[in-house]
């Protein structure tokens, strides 16, 4: 056991910290927190992502071949909790980077990387995921969107739910039935679409917490190309379930710098805010509370140090990983509850009001908040995966 | 960075596996758990052979001379055997004494010789050194664990105002039992009356050594608590393989797989807290104590949480005497509460860490 960097490790960090130190943006702390169209400020992150991208940090992960850094994991772990120690914006091509990208580069052929991958980086391209629909959403190899071969293209009809950035993007990596006669693992294809195709409306999804980062995707007699099958015909199942490991891999990096963060700000809070003619902080509830998300924020660290060192040994992520998506899910919604029962009151006052703390940023929080056990794979799927794939339990459904 | 064991700690504690399944199955700790002290003498001899019992003792004091972390992987596998006796409480009595700067009893204490415990609780109960009330050294200590055969006891007690360290003579004290929750590891009341005793420490350095035993022995308790919860979950989940009610196995209902995977998350989380803390004290690191506030703050409540799902997933057969998941069970409440329960930690973390937010930020 040994939880220094090496010189290398340090180096690199040293490197990331300094570039990140002179070039984010000093506007992005206030303006985060600001009300301001999503448009704006999705313009806002791609132009930050194309400033990364032109010094080369876009895609660190990817190899040098497709214009990556080709960084080792613990290098990309430091990379994440350094762009999130310098409350660095994220970049506006979430889910090209973290997910597509990488599946295009695993799965897809040469001309298709020459294609896409340079302009996800760059940002010049935005991407979204087509996966869910109305009715397969846990059970995602239900999906009925069926693509018919016509010629050299498909014709894609159907509905897709939940797409993040789907207002923004310009692609969409799609999961369509190609084959209905099949068991429904195996008639499943994945498509490149291009959104703005003919046929392919979009519209924005209202969430409980106000804004409408999903939307909800339609296609009507959708023409793809049969070039932009990615892997083979019949074969999307295992090419989405590469894209989904990848969702679940190195995400909770930055959660973690995050969440100590709010929790730090939390505990400045408590300090100030007067609770029986004394600060908060020093109620004993208040500090057992605040003790309690102080060691769940420690856990969670020590799992993922856990489960990356166990990814760098052997390749593959080891039992440690798949307790993570529920134990950060969780832990938020606790930690925002607490920040509310600490601020009293004054917890539930939204963006714009007089006395809000932090803009209003904690009552969007615990709202916000509540997606998360639902968002990326439900806790009942991520209990389900534990107990079947990783306890070795009979399959529940 | 590593965080995980390497080769070397992975073999010892591959063979504590296999030592304790061997030396020390269910059947011997219900055998030893029946006897009057619950020791045994021939499997602490074993256990000597082994190195067990010097791991972290330094090798110049007859000792194996390793770290924390290959404590914590020794002791991980030693709740998982749920091995009965004096281990913890020589642990932390040996590592009071070497931290006081002696090296007195240490070779006998690696060697299988001497066994030793840490008396420090009184009436009020507390973990604090600063609530040591008793004048050396006259008076009782409470909840002493496995005092009925220590050989040599660390008391800590007032030397006038300050806290002193202190050995005394296991044989010349009055020993009571404390009948209590945990059946594989006897607590005691112990009178001093105007006891003799040599002093190792006193002052700063006493409490010092004192903190520094109770750290190492905590993560110790954590790792207990891991092997534990460990072996609670395997035999649940074992059960739950197996056992059929409405013609399927019920771990394919998910209210009963869920509590699995539940106590599959509480388990590997306090693994990786146990073993933090461990390589932050071996290390010396600033944040060491808070690291292992926070490792017993999690496995304290987790081991709890794991025992009541590993009884309500075997049903009634979860509850009876038979059943070992009960010996687990009892285990882990008592390691919840010794040297402090999450309630402690918890107010030990605020003041480490949240009291000093404040400390800087007016600073």
């Amino acid at each position: 056991m040994d939880l220094n960097l090496t010189p290398q490790e340090l180096a690199f960090r040293d490197e990331v910290r300094a570039w990140f130190g002179e070039n984010v943006p000093k506007d992005w702390v206030r303006r985060r927190n600001e009300e301001e169209s999503m448009v704006a400020r999705f313009a806002y992150l791609r132009a930050w992502q194309k400033k990364m991208f032109d010094a080369g940090w876009a895609g660190v992960s990817w190899s040098k071949e497709y214009g990556g850094r080709g960084a080792t994991l613990m290098e990309q772990v430091i990379f994440i909790e350094e762009m999130a120690r310098a409350e660095a914006p994220p970049m506006a091509n979430v889910l090209g980077l973290g997910l597509i990208g990488p599946t295009i580069i695993a799965f897809g052929n040469e001309a298709q990387k020459k294609r896409y991958l340079q302009k996800i980086l760059s940002a010049e391209e935005i991407w979204c995921q087509g996966f869910s629909e109305p009715n397969a959403g846990s059970d995602l190899a239900a999906l009925a969107t069926e693509a018919k071969l016509d010629g050299d293209h498909f014709i894609v009809n159907g509905q897709k739910i939940w797409n993040s950035y789907g207002w923004a993007a310009d692609w969409c990596e799609l999961v369509v039935r190609t084959d209905p006669n099949v068991p429904k693992h195996q008639g499943l294809t994945v498509l490149l679409v291009d959104m703005k195709s003919p046929g392919v409306e979009v519209r924005g999804l209202k969430q409980m917490s106000g804004e409408s980062e999903f939307c909800e995707i339609f296609f009507r007699d959708v023409r793809v190309p049969v070039e932009n099958v990615v892997g083979k015909v019949n074969e999307g199942w295992k090419v989405a379930m590469g894209t989904l490991m990848h969702e679940r891999g190195t995400f909770g990096a930055a959660l973690q710098v995050n969440y100590r963060r709010n929790f730090n700000r939390l505990v400045e809070i408590a300090h100030q805010i007067q609770r029986n003619g004394k600060p908060a902080s020093e109620d004993p509830v208040i500090r057992q509370k605040l003790a309690q998300c102080y060691t769940e924020i420690e856990v969670m660290r020590f799992n993922q140090m856990r489960a990356f060192s166990q990814i760098n040994k052997t390749g593959v992520p080891g039992p440690e990983g798949s307790i993570q998506k529920i134990f950060w899910s969780e832990l938020n919604q606790r930690f925002q509850q607490v920040a509310m029962e600490i601020m009293g009151p004054f917890g539930q006052l939204a963006h714009g009001a007089e006395h809000a703390f932090d803009q209003g940023q904690w009552e969007y929080g615990y709202l916000r908040s509540r997606g998360n056990t639902i968002e990326a794979g439900t806790s009942e799927i991520q209990r389900n995966i534990i107990g079947h794939f990783v306890l070795g339990l009979p399959k529940s459904y | 960075m590593q965080f995980g064991l390497s080769e070397s700690q992975q073999i010892l504690k591959n063979n504590a596996r296999k030592f304790f399944a061997a030396e020390c199955p269910m059947s011997e700790v219900r055998r030893i758990m029946e006897t009057e002290t619950a020791h045994d003498g021939k499997l602490w001899q074993s256990m000597a052979e082994q190195g067990f019992l010097g791991v972290v003792i330094p090798e110049e004091a007859g000792g194996m001379g390793l770290g924390m972390v290959e404590l914590a992987a020794l002791v991980e596998e030693m709740g998982r055997a749920l091995v009965p006796g004096a281990f913890l409480a020589t642990l932390a009595a040996g590592a009071a004494i070497h931290a006081a700067g002696s090296v007195r009893y240490l070779d006998e204490i690696a060697k299988g010789q001497v066994k030793a415990t840490l008396a420090l609780l009184e009436s009020s109960a507390s973990w604090d050194p600063d609530a040591v009330r008793m004048p050396a050294i006259h008076g009782e200590k409470l909840f002493v664990p496995d005092a009925g055969i220590a050989d040599v006891m660390v008391v800590a007690a007032r030397d006038g105002g300050e806290l002193a360290l202190y050995l005394v003579d296991g044989k010349t004290v009055e020993k009571t039992v404390m009948p209590a929750i945990d059946l594989t590891r006897r607590l005691y009341k112990i009178s001093f009356n105007h006891a003799n005793g040599e002093r190792i420490a006193k002052g700063d350095a006493a409490r010092k050594a004192l903190d520094h035993a109770l750290d190492v022995a905590t993560v110790a308790a954590c790792a207990e608590l891991t092997g534990g919860m460990q072996r609670t979950m395997e035999i649940a989940v074992e059960y739950a393989k197996t056992r059929k009610q409405f013609g399927k196995p019920i771990g394919q209902y998910q209210a009963v797989q869920h509590q699995c995977a539940d106590m599959f998350l509480l388990t590997e989380s306090s693994r990786s807290a146990t073993y933090f803390a461990a390589y932050a004290l071996n290390e010396g690191v600033p944040e060491a104590r808070s690291a292992v506030s926070v490792a017993k703050t999690y496995a304290s409540d987790a081991g709890r949480e794991v025992g009541n799902r590993g009884v309500q997933v075997q049903g009634g057969m979860g509850f009876t005497w038979e059943n070992d998941v009960h010996l687990f069970y009892r285990r882990a409440k008592a390691n919840e509460i010794a040297f402090g329960d999450a309630t402690f930690h918890r107010e030990r973390i605020a003041r480490l860490v949240i009291d000093r937010m404040r400390a800087s930020a007016a600073g």
